[in-house]
């Protein structure tokens, strides 16, 4: 913790504009990763992977590859990172913030499109910038794959069925040989219109910083 | 044509049954009077026909003998009296859409009290004893049991304040300022002292849930306003009832000392927290009994509501909170239990529940006009204006201090609208009613309930009619109207998993991870008990159950459900999703059904971590052929599918896949024909949509068993034809169910 105490107020400050936390919440988030790193100044997927309440969630895959997905990092740049610092760990976490009062329709559009791209490249695995009927596939095995009971049948299934109603949604005048080949981004969102992505897509980040000493992770 | 006939023909039952019921009270009066006087004697020979004067009559062969049947004559005449005044108001459209439901159903109340009262007669009351042990309890459960889980615990923290502070806040304001008024020399109301105004503020606060659920049911508000004012009305009741006993015990003894303020704390916290704990017993109780239900599935409804209702008596009897009892009984029952019961056990159960609580909202309300005319009434201006004032007041800012407060804990935080229509949308109703009827005869209790009344009538005449008005103006968020559709469905669950990740790694326990944890025990010790089936049978259900769900899909699109449900079917054009670019198979997938949507979410909620496994019970209840189920028209059926798929599968490219192409014609079934004919009859019925799903390639060996599943998918359209008013599968939906 020694070295980065000089980094708080300046950087911080920096930190807080790009992102929208406050300061309060940065710092919390900082200790949070300085625990997870263990002390060091970056985290791999191994980090990640070792903290062991994830380890019941199906999803957890996807979720660390979610914080090294360069395409989260509001840059234009592909690809995805072995390790990743606190910056770009920041970044991410940016994307669950809850809207305030304050913020304007605009902010809350803007903010609603940035979850959805979130959860676009969480799918989107091969950065193609489509979801494929493979691609979705995985994502629905996954998800189900904790109940341990459902078959592959179920979840091809269910896969295909979503697909056909994104294509048919999106692209209602196809014609019987057109093929569709893949979820762009806009018709991720026009299909994830009604979950009203900017109240539903947050975490609560902590003002206030807590004295809890998590025993490993 | 047709619509003025059936309107002539209402109003002419309508008036009918005003005459016939006035008539009955009159005649069951002048009976009770005049079989007062004989002597028991003559009872006998009344019977028998004969009279006392030892002539002997020829023997009757019509006797009117009304008194036998009166009393459920005269409940069914009231009964029947009230859904035709429901029928009738939705003839007329026009005035159904200004005034709500519950307004006009009080103004007939008024009317046929007035009538009653014109003929001398005394009319049946709102007696405490019926509405707290008849009316009300049919309501509430219908609400507990189709409530909102995720909006409910999601809100949890903002409606538990509403409920308890809020009410806390209304009742001593109303009370203490309302003894201030009292004290004014002009309303001769000096009599009045603060333990009795603070019994009847602690009446007067409690926001309604019946008048809540009428009024806000028809505006089709967004789900968290309406699951806060309606999650506050319910949880309200913890307070009214600790408050009302403790002001009533004390308003005899007349002090209250600061052991009997701190024995009341505890009071609320045993009358609550018992409550609930009364009814988590029943409902676990309920769930465990479901669980061998499977040879005798006729009486599976019963069981739900019996259980029910024995935890609302039973709570009562320790002068618990019913209303709580009553919620968390169906809340915990109702996910076990819909895992158990057949699939027809639980429509019954819906239907049933929302039957129940139409007709006993209906009856409130026309009881409460009744009631208004009956009196006794003991008007006090001045008492009355400041109630009706000081109410509407401490409604405002209780809510506006409250929300400031909550904004500071909640993420996604209430705008001033939002605060307006929660603070607007606290109607008073029958239960302030009922409470205050219950108090001891006295000049002050006339008083009482006259202001009571008025607020009530105030409330619901002027705020219920405005409301709607108020929320086009500004323009609060209204309901969704399209139910989920898979790809949300997916969603929700994967930003549930996504949520509880992020939070996992932020190291901070939120809600989800709490939620989270819950599923889990749920899924490891709970399920075990009350869940019965064997696990290790489990994938083949599901596979069993898909390869059903796709016939029965295709049989529902084909016995014509399909064009009833207009909203989701975009185009008739097959599409085509690539499968794989290096198979390079056109897979000719149509357009999918509705009802396909939504086994298809089904399925999904059963696996997707949820402890509702309804395609267990749907899946157990078609796989034992019921007998009484097979028909000669389903040997129709398959044969018209065989050669539909003939037909069909000369065009397809792909191989093991059955495909069906359907130019805009959707094939119905004519239900009118005689099962034994054996002539297949289809009827072309053009349509926007219409669409046939692809067979799955594995249904040769499962064609025999789901026989008796296409049966009774195949009822359902035509039961929903029918079907006035609940949308269908609601209950799956995250939205609030509309009754």
């Amino acid at each position: 913790m020694g070295a980065t105490q000089t980094r708080s107020g300046q950087e911080y400050q920096e930190l807080a504009e790009r992102t929208g936390f406050s300061a309060e919440q940065i710092r919390n988030l900082h200790k949070r990763f300085q625990q997870l790193s263990g002390n060091e100044d970056t985290i791999s997927r191994e980090h990640l992977k070792s903290i062991p309440a994830l380890a019941n969630n199906p999803i957890r895959k996807q979720i660390i590859e979610a914080f090294f997905d360069k395409r989260n990092q509001h840059g234009n740049e592909l690809g995805s990172y072995e390790e990743i610092g606190f910056e770009e760990f920041l970044m991410v976490m940016s994307h669950f913030r809850p809207p305030t009062l304050r913020t304007t329709e605009e902010e809350k559009e803007a903010m609603r499109k940035e979850k959805v791209r979130f959860l676009f490249n969480m799918h989107d695995t091969d950065g193609d910038g489509k979801i494929t009927l493979v691609e979705y596939r995985k994502v629905v095995e996954e998800l189900l794959s904790k109940s341990g009971t459902i078959g592959q049948e179920a979840a091809k299934a269910i896969a295909d069925a979503a697909m056909l109603e994104v294509a048919s949604t999106n692209v209602p005048n196809m014609g019987p040989d057109d093929f569709y080949e893949g979820i762009t981004l806009e018709h991720f969102e026009e299909i994830l219109k009604g979950l009203e992505m900017e109240t539903r897509m947050h975490v609560r980040f902590l003002d206030v910083s807590t004295t809890n000493v998590y025993c490993g992770k | 044509m047709a619509v003025r006939a059936a309107r002539s023909a209402g109003f002419t039952a309508v008036l009918l049954l005003f005459l016939v019921l006035a008539g009955s009270a009159w005649t069951g009066d002048a009976h009770a009077a005049h079989n007062g006087t004989p002597t028991t004697q003559e009872d006998p020979d009344q019977h028998h026909g004969t009279n006392a004067t030892n002539h002997r009559k020829a023997f009757p062969v019509l006797a009117f003998n009304y008194d036998h049947v009166r009393k459920p004559f005269e409940i069914s005449l009231w009964i029947l009296l009230a859904l035709l005044m429901k029928l009738g108001f939705h003839i007329i459209p026009r005035v159904s859409h200004v005034v709500p439901e519950s307004c006009l159903l009080i103004f007939v109340g008024l009317l046929v009290g007035g009538v009653i009262k014109a003929m001398d007669e005394k009319a049946p009351v709102l007696d405490s004893k019926l509405f707290f042990l008849y009316l009300l309890p049919p309501i509430i459960l219908d609400a507990g049991y189709f409530l909102p889980i995720r909006a409910f615990t999601e809100n949890m923290g903002t409606i538990l304040v509403f409920a308890v502070v809020g009410t806390l806040w209304n009742a001593f304001f109303v009370g203490g300022m309302m003894f201030a008024v009292c004290q004014i020399e002009a309303a001769r109301v000096g009599h009045v002292d603060l333990l009795s105004c603070l019994l009847f503020g602690s009446i007067i606060s409690a926001v309604d849930p019946v008048a809540v659920l009428a009024v806000f049911e028809e505006i089709h508000i967004n789900e968290l306003l309406h699951i806060l004012v309606f999650g506050e009305s319910l949880l309200n009741d913890a307070v009214t009832v600790v408050l009302y006993h403790l002001f009533e015990e004390f308003s005899h003894a007349g002090t209250v000392t600061v052991g009997d303020a701190f024995l009341g704390v505890v009071s609320f916290f045993v009358v609550s927290l018992g409550g609930i704990l009364v009814g988590v017993i029943y409902g676990v109780l309920g769930a465990f009994t479901s669980r061998f239900t499977s040879h005798s599935r006729v009486i599976e409804p019963l069981f739900v509501f019996l259980y029910s209702y024995m935890a609302y008596l039973s709570a009562e009897v320790f002068h618990l909170s019913g209303i709580m009892s009553l919620i968390a009984c169906g809340v915990v029952m109702r996910p076990y239990v819909e895992a158990n019961i057949s699939h027809k056990s639980y429509t019954t159960i819906k239907y049933f529940l929302k039957m129940w609580s139409s007709v006993s909202e209906t009856l409130i309300f026309i009881f409460l006009g009744v009631s208004t005319v009956e009196g006794p009434h003991n008007w006090n201006w001045i008492f009355v204006i400041f109630t009706l004032v000081l109410c509407l007041l401490s409604r405002v800012l209780g809510v506006v201090g409250l929300t400031f407060i909550i904004n500071k804990f909640r993420i996604v935080k209430l705008t001033k609208k939002d605060q307006f229509i929660v603070a607007y949308g606290g109607l008073r109703g029958a239960i302030a009613f009922s409470l205050g009827f219950l108090l001891t005869d006295s000049e002050k209790k006339h008083m009482f309930l006259t202001a009571i009344i008025t607020v009530i009538f105030f409330t619901v005449f002027v705020q219920g009619m405005t409301i709607r008005p108020l929320v086009d103006l500004l323009a609060v968020k209204r309901k969704k109207e399209s139910k989920a559709s898979i790809n949300e469905e997916i969603h929700t669950q994967f930003l549930d998993h996504l949520l509880t990740g992020i939070g996992d790694i932020c190291g901070h326990y939120g809600h989800h991870h709490w939620k989270d944890k819950l599923n889990r025990f749920n899924k490891t010790y709970v399920k075990k008990w009350l869940i019965a089936g064997e696990r290790s049978n489990e994938p083949q259900l599901i596979s069993f159950y898909n390869k059903m769900e796709m016939k029965q899909a295709m049989m529902l699109v084909e016995s014509g459900s399909a064009a009833k449900l207009p909203s989701v079917m975009a185009a008739a054009s097959a599409q085509n999703i690539q499968q794989q670019r290096e198979e390079a198979r056109q897979q000719k997938l149509l357009k999918i059904s509705k009802t396909r949507e939504a086994e298809i979410r089904k399925v999904l909620r059963a696996n997707l971590q949820k402890t509702r496994q309804r395609l267990r019970s749907y899946s157990r209840h078609d796989l034992f052929m019921d007998p009484f189920e097979e028909d000669m028209s389903e040997v129709r059926f398959r044969k018209q599918k065989v050669e539909m798929e003939r037909r069909v599968s000369s065009s397809s490219s792909a191989g093991s896949v059955y495909l069906a192409r359907c130019d805009h014609k959707v094939y119905t079934y004519d239900d009118s024909q005689s099962p034994r004919s054996g002539a297949i009859q289809l009827n072309p019925r053009p349509s926007d949509g219409a669409a046939l799903l692809d067979g799955s390639p594995q249904g040769s060996e499962s064609s025999a068993a789901p026989q008796s599943a296409d049966q009774s998918e195949r009822q359902k359209p035509s039961r929903c034809l029918s079907d006035p008013g609940p949308n269908e599968d609601e209950e799956e939906s995250i939205f609030f169910s509309s009754r």
